[in-house]
């Protein structure tokens, strides 16, 4: 054994380097059609942790804390939350009241479309929402993970 | 009769969950407990918004040859979905909260069994 | 853009938006954190005066999230309302702020003792803020269960915030436990209620009710009012209180206070108006009979303590068997039993005391958990076989540990002579064994606190300590001015604060009417 007991073999390292960027495309494509098909912003944060998880499993906690620290992570989720509120409070300084839907008719993202048509252009302030909601859960399920299994595999020792 | 069948699972999941949370001793089947009435209440939000031959509530699903106005009979409730989402959120979170308690029991004291980790009795 | 219209999405959006930047700016600087907490919880404090004076002004205010003019509670092409709305009336005015204060005075004080750790607690600190100001702003019943749990994980970790020591993890479980359930329990009963009318305004399921209640009305009720009054601590589900406020850091034991009264609150609202008329008789005598057991287990319980924090929990037991004794009397008579009460309309005067003394227990219990943190951060000791002779070196704190005692125990002239006299007189008329109960208990609670003075502050000096640092004691001097300040003019807060709150309450109507148009 290694002085890092917790790693697996090199085949499970190398397939888990390979489908570490495939599942974090999926969460980003989870999360950006929220308003179009089943998803959103937690489901897709819920997938990328799951990278994450996958990441831990194979190359053990130590190692993955080493290279993706704990801090970025908490950074990361903080810049989540903050788009969500800033996105809301420009909600009455742009149109009438908190959380309004004030990209609708813009070009940003505001196409109205028509019944049975599902462009990515559309929904208003949704997919901005989605995408803030997604950074903080990534950061939150993905830092928990991270400290539970440091956590538990200094305890054995 | 098949209508009530999630209902029904409902009550047997809260009693089983229930049961779990009173009578075990581990703080881990206490956790456990507490999720399975947390699946069950989830169950019975869900449950709520079932219409009959109806379909996904999502905008591009709708059949060809379907006008917008016959969506409220044939589309599931979707603010049900909505209301599951957010409590299964919330779960994740609380989870999370007693298993680091947990953890922290466990280096203090080595041992998880909730009578013999009880110092503030009276 | 007029700021007065949008003020309380700010009230709730100010410490959110603070709470996310607090983890950034730590990095950078200590002082800063400190800083940028204590402004925004000021610009939340003035915030909230502006809002409540308007509320005096203009009547209910409502504020719909997501509409294009905020009064907008019923769009064109529907019957019923469907966004979010916040609905303020009186009651949720006088609630508001309390939390705030409590929370700003809580602020201040937490200065003085966080050394570490400080980027984890004040962002749950902030985030326990927004959980308490969304309970009581919303006039929604889902919003109302999510700001609960956001209320109760931040107060769980804040409890369990010391691990070194084993006992505080164990409050912090038992307490996320319970408040768990009892979240779960009122997640059931908006499903009940979204499955029986495809409403989620409080208003609008008010108007639906009516006046009479089906049975998926009456299993709701019977859940809502089990997770309410476990939440607020009343016997005999006060199980998790003497842990979690004895256990707790110094300054969260007091804002922990303000939390059980939002759940108070979240009963009050429950009660009177989403069942206004047609709540059964027997939902008031389970309240006076749940005030009656907390108030006996409360004070019986702390004659057997030696923990001071443990032992001040059990007096805020107590309290808050006062509370909702005299709310219980006030609901009795409003919901028609008046004849067994004088034909002064007591039962009014009973819900005025009740009210009178959410105010005044905050204020007394806080000010004792306030000293006793004092106390055990400059001796590091907590039990009281092990303390003692304090008066020698720590002579404010002896004074303003005076003041709370005899606030608590109710003597003239601190504010909870003022509150409990009107609750001894009021609920005379239900039963004269109430009264009794009540005086006795007080009684009771003036020797134990007595007997606490003199085993910690009085006899020979055990030790050199120095007074308790600066942030300490201005907290507790504001508190203690406030106490007698509002014990010889009790007039002012009765009323400008509590009248509006009663007439909030029983007025059901206008609230009602404030959203359905």
């Amino acid at each position: 054994m290694n002085e890092n007991g917790d790693r697996m073999s090199i085949i499970v390292q190398t397939i888990a380097s390979i489908l570490f960027p495939l599942a974090l495309i999926f969460s980003f494509y989870v999360i950006m059609h929220g308003h179009l098909t089943p998803g959103g912003g937690f489901q897709g944060g819920a997938i990328g942790a799951s990278a994450v998880a996958l990441l831990i499993v194979a190359f053990g906690a130590k190692y993955v804390e080493g290279k993706m620290e704990e801090e970025n992570l908490s950074i990361f989720e903080s810049l989540g939350g903050l788009v969500f509120v800033i996105v809301s409070i420009l909600g009455f300084f742009l149109a009438a009241t908190f959380l309004t839907n004030f990209l609708v008719g813009e070009p940003l993202f505001g196409i109205i479309p028509a019944w049975g048509e599902a462009p990515l252009n559309s929904g208003g302030v949704l997919p901005i929402l989605n995408l803030a909601v997604g950074m903080k859960v990534i950061g939150g399920l993905a830092s928990v993970v991270l400290i539970l299994a440091i956590a538990s595999k200094e305890g054995e020792k | 009769m098949i209508y009530n069948l999630p209902f029904l699972t409902v009550v047997a999941l809260i009693a089983i969950g229930m049961y779990a949370m009173l009578f075990k001793k581990n703080l881990i089947k206490i956790a456990i407990g507490l999720t399975i009435v947390e699946s069950g209440v989830n169950l019975f939000l869900i449950t709520l918004g079932y219409r009959e031959g109806g379909i996904a509530p999502i905008f591009t699903n709708l059949p060809p040859g379907m006008s917008p106005e016959e969506i409220p009979e044939k589309m599931v409730l979707p603010v049900p979905q909505a209301l599951t989402l957010t409590s299964i959120v919330i779960g994740v979170a609380v989870l999370a909260l007693i298993l680091s308690l947990a953890i922290r029991i466990y280096r203090h004291y080595g041992t998880l069994n909730a009578e013999e980790v009880r110092r503030l009795k009276e | 853009m007029n700021l007065m219209e949008h003020l309380p999405a700010l009230i709730i959006a100010i410490p959110l938006i603070t709470a996310f930047l607090t983890p950034l700016v730590d990095r950078a600087s200590k002082k800063a954190r400190n800083v940028l907490v204590f402004i925004s919880l000021l610009i939340t404090f003035i915030l909230v005066v502006l809002l409540v004076q308007r509320v005096f002004d203009k009547g209910i205010i409502t504020y719909v999230m997501g509409a294009s003019n905020p009064t907008e509670t019923i769009p064109k092409q529907a019957a019923v309302p469907i966004r979010i709305v916040l609905e303020i009336d009186g009651l949720s005015a006088f609630m508001l702020l309390i939390s705030i204060f409590i929370s700003f005075i809580g602020l201040i004080y937490s200065f003085a003792h966080i050394k570490e750790g400080g980027g984890r607690f004040y962002t749950l600190f902030l985030l326990m803020v927004v959980g308490m100001i969304g309970m009581e702003l919303t006039g929604d019943l889902f919003n109302l269960f999510v700001f609960l749990e956001i209320l109760s994980i931040s107060s769980a970790a804040l409890i369990a915030f010391e691990f070194k020591r084993a006992t505080t993890i164990e409050a912090g479980i038992k307490y996320i436990i319970i408040s768990s359930i009892s979240a779960l329990f009122v997640l059931f009963a908006v499903g009940l209620f979204y499955g029986e009318y495809d409403l989620l305004n409080m208003a609008a399921i008010a108007n639906e009710i009516g006046g009479a209640l089906s049975h998926i009305d009456k299993i709701a009720l019977i859940l809502l009012f089990s997770a309410f009054a476990m939440k607020a601590g009343t016997a005999p589900m006060h199980m998790w209180m003497p842990d979690a406020y004895g256990e707790a850091p110094g300054a969260i034991s007091m804002v922990l206070i303000a939390t059980t009264q939002a759940s108070l609150y979240a009963l009050l609202r429950v009660c009177f108006t989403i069942y206004n008329e047609a709540l059964h008789v027997v939902f008031p005598i389970a309240l006076i009979l749940l005030g009656l057991a907390s108030i006996f287990i409360g004070v019986t319980m702390a004659l057997l303590q030696d923990d001071i924090k443990r032992l001040i929990a059990y007096a805020a037991v107590a309290e808050v068997g006062y509370i909702v004794l005299a709310i219980g009397a006030g609901l009795y008579g409003f919901l028609g039993g008046g004849d067994k009460f004088a034909s002064l309309e007591m039962w009014k005067v009973a819900l005025k005391g009740g009210i009178f003394h959410i105010f005044n227990d905050v204020l007394d219990i806080g000010l004792l958990f306030l000293v006793a943190g004092g106390i055990i951060y400059v001796t590091k000791e907590r039990s009281l076989n092990k303390l003692g002779g304090l008066a020698h070196s720590m002579k404010y704190s002896s004074i303003l540990f005076l003041i709370g005692l005899a606030a608590v125990a109710g003597l003239p002239p601190m504010n909870g002579f003022a509150s409990k006299i009107i609750i001894y007189e009021s609920i005379y008329g239900v039963s004269p064994i109430l009264s009794i109960v009540a005086i006795l208990a007080s009684i009771v609670m003036l020797a134990i606190f007595v007997k606490i003075f003199h085993a910690i502050f009085t006899g020979p000096k055990l030790a050199e300590h120095g007074e308790v640092p600066k942030y300490m004691l201005a907290s507790m001097i504001v508190l203690a001015g406030l106490i007698i300040f509002f014990g010889l003019f009790p007039d002012i807060v009765l009323k400008n604060l509590v009248n509006p709150a009663v007439n909030a309450l029983m007025e059901y109507g206008k609230y009602i009417s404030a959203v359905m148009g």
